[in-house]
């Protein structure tokens, strides 16, 4: 007998396919699109073009994130072109009549931040966004991925995408978390594992116990650097953990419509059975806090450990490719991870700009002080973000232990605003990518959790969160 | 549109693997709200010095490769962000086709959209495409998408998959929307089905 058993993602992907094509390709009907700034204004503007109008506004959300300044924002925007490019989507948006969280909205924020936080994601949707780390949403049981502009485009008008169905890759994570270890510490070393092209062409399903624990946050997170391996997206069957966060958020159902939902949620993880095209295992007892030492996020590497030697890789274009990272990042074989010292220390981003990672890094920072010449910056991933750490008074502690306080944004995650880093300078990040250049020309990055981040700000290196007192 | 059918050009060599869409176009370039004039910015780092002045050891700025309109590369070319800016910048600066072992998904589902032409193929045939390309403009590389071959300069002909759907669009120059918008009553009858089977789906108002 035929195995009928499913996975979460088969069962997400069956329920949106409006027709399959003769090759295979399927109209998929696209449940919620995500908008921002930076990757729409050629897609509105082939609407205008064609004439087309936007299949349904009331499906579609748009916000600023990408490239407003996070200093004061009262006197508008300040750089012309992101001035511009804010002021074309309000146009945009006012023009297709598309729902829009402007920049003076507390609810504004990074687009893969606000999404779950109003209730606008949601278990067994399909969730596009002219983003790559559209995955995060993934962490709510949806089937969440980044799309370019074109399909942007392709969406607006018809609330579909042609796609074929990505493979399934089960990434399970036995045992428990050791202590000092994060959510961003598990995915970083999944990634380590597999490679930033483990995942290509699949979609990573992340089951086991230590996913099992995570909150909802850490959830986002591992789901959000899924494209960091690669892979189309990232997801976590739904339960619940996952309906009391939804519970009561702006845009989820309410009363009886709840549990109607829940009563469908609950039928979404995999059935037992279900066949994977690969399967990953990782033991959480074996992880500790990680850091990327180069410019490739697979370049990953326990704390406790060292700069890794291109003498020892036997590959010739591999040893060139480790060799040139280094010299980017002007580290030397052998040298200690916990000894490389930091000129700026960023905690935010859609990977980490929630609520739960600014009190991990406040837990670290709390009495401290920021290392002399170290420049530490904490930008909450949205204005409700911002809001509920005030109301707990972390926002103090940032501030007496010498960190920066900012308004929401992607901020020094990928340098569109006025938060660069300049050439040569060290930054520790909790942001996604570590790429030559992502936060600023010629900066150097060092990928790790918002605790090893806190950690690094007040010793002004790279530091090994479990040795602070 | 443009249609991609039969392509013969010089050919640069970029012996990187992992090539990232900030590498391709970094994203202080993505401010605008067009299309074209991204082909200046491509690679830039790699291109030009703090300065702004030309790297001369940098392939796209040697002769005859200024004038490449197939890149050379190694694994997981495009990973990184979903920006269309990379193929956009491609495209302005005169490259419609990649050759590489491996790409990453979502650039490689934006070239198509832009009338670029990826071809994954075996390491060690990109080796060889790699050496061809190392010959300059005496060694022009043709790609033929109806055939789906390509053809190295000694004439051999290398055969490349490509999605079937993808190629006829690539070799009408379709617009997607339009063909996709005639299948708009199949698209009704899903929503008046999702409007019984989940009516619990709230819809978005942002006041």
């Amino acid at each position: 007998m035929a195995n009928t058993a499913k996975t979460l993602f088969d069962k997400v992907w069956d329920s949106h396919v409006v027709e399959r094509l003769d090759d295979g390709t399927c109209v998929l009907y696209i449940d919620r699109h995500l908008v921002h700034e930076v990757t729409s204004p050629q897609a509105f503007e082939g609407l205008r073009l064609a004439g087309r109008a936007v299949r349904r506004p009331d499906a579609t959300i748009a916000v600023v994130d990408h490239n407003i300044q996070t200093s004061d924002r009262s006197q508008g925007i300040a750089e012309p072109e992101s001035r511009i490019q804010v002021e074309t989507l309000e146009a945009n948006v006012a023009e297709f009549g598309v729902p829009y969280f402007p920049v003076r909205d507390a609810r504004q924020g990074i687009v893969h931040i606000i999404g779950p936080e109003q209730g606008i994601s949601l278990p067994g949707m399909t969730i596009v966004c002219g983003d790559s780390h559209t995955s995060t949403h993934g962490a709510m049981g949806a089937l969440a991925f980044g799309i370019g502009t074109s399909e942007v485009e392709h969406v607006l008008a018809t609330q579909t995408l042609l796609q074929k169905p990505a493979k399934n890759m089960l990434v399970q994570v036995d045992g428990e978390l050791p202590l000092g270890c994060t959510a961003k510490d598990i995915v970083l070393a999944i990634i380590g594992e597999i490679g930033t092209a483990g995942g290509t062409g699949h979609v990573i399903e992340y089951a086991g116990e230590a996913i099992r624990e995570l909150d909802m946050a850490g959830r986002m997170t591992i789901c959000n650097m899924s494209i960091e391996a690669g892979a189309r997206a990232g997801m976590i069957a739904p339960d619940d953990t996952t309906f009391a966060y939804i519970q009561g958020r702006p845009y989820a159902p309410k009363g009886e419509a709840f549990d109607r939902a829940v009563e469908y949620w609950r039928t979404l993880p995999s059935d037992p059975g279900a066949q994977y095209d690969r399967v990953v295992t990782l033991h959480a007892s074996e992880i500790a806090p990680m850091v990327t030492w180069g410019t490739s996020p697979e370049t990953v590497l326990p704390i406790t450990g060292a700069v890794p030697d291109p003498a020892s890789v036997a590959d010739e274009a591999a040893r060139v490719q480790m060799q040139r990272m280094l010299d980017y990042m002007a580290l030397t074989p052998g040298q200690e991870l916990a000894s490389i010292p930091v000129d700026v220390v960023f905690i935010g981003s859609c990977t980490n700009g929630r609520i739960e990672d600014i009190r991990a890094a406040a837990q670290v920072a709390r009495g401290k002080h920021v290392a002399p010449g170290v420049r530490a910056m904490v930008v909450p991933g949205s204005g409700l973000v911002k809001q509920q750490a005030e109301a707990e008074g972390l926002d103090r502690v940032m501030l007496d232990a010498g960190f920066e306080w900012r308004e929401a944004g992607c901020s020094m995650c990928l340098g569109m605003n006025p938060d660069k880093l300049k050439p040569g300078q060290r930054c520790a990040s909790t942001s996604n990518r570590n790429f030559e250049g992502r936060q600023g020309p010629g900066g150097r990055t060092h990928l790790l959790s918002p605790a090893m981040a806190a950690a690094a700000a007040v010793t002004g290196r790279l530091t090994d969160v479990r040795e602070m007192a | 549109m443009q249609p991609f059918t039969v392509l013969t050009g010089i050919a640069a060599p970029l012996p990187l693997a992992n090539v990232d869409t900030d590498k391709i176009i970094p994203a202080r370039f993505l401010k605008t709200i067009k299309r074209t004039g991204l082909g200046v910015h491509l690679f830039d780092t790699l291109r030009f010095d703090g300065n702004g002045a030309e790297r001369p050891d940098f392939v796209l700025n040697t002769e005859p490769y200024r004038h490449a309109e197939v890149l050379i590369a190694h694994e997981n070319f495009g990973c990184g962000s979903s920006r269309e800016h990379a193929p956009w910048a491609l495209l302005d600066f005169g490259i419609r086709c990649v050759i590489a072992p491996s790409f990453a998904d979502i650039f490689h589902t934006n070239c198509f959209k832009n009338g670029i032409l990826p071809i994954a193929l075996p390491r060690e045939v990109c080796d060889q495409l790699m050496e061809d390309a190392r010959m300059g403009g005496n060694a022009r590389l043709t790609i033929d998408l109806s055939r789906q071959v390509v053809v190295r300069p000694n004439g051999e002909e290398i055969p490349f998959a490509v999605d079937a759907l993808r190629r006829q669009m690539l070799l009408n120059g379709l617009d997607e929307i339009g063909q996709t918008m005639q299948r708009g009553p199949a698209i009704d009858a899903y929503e008046t089905r999702l409007r019984q089977q989940a009516p619990w789906m709230p819809g978005i108002n942002a006041t």
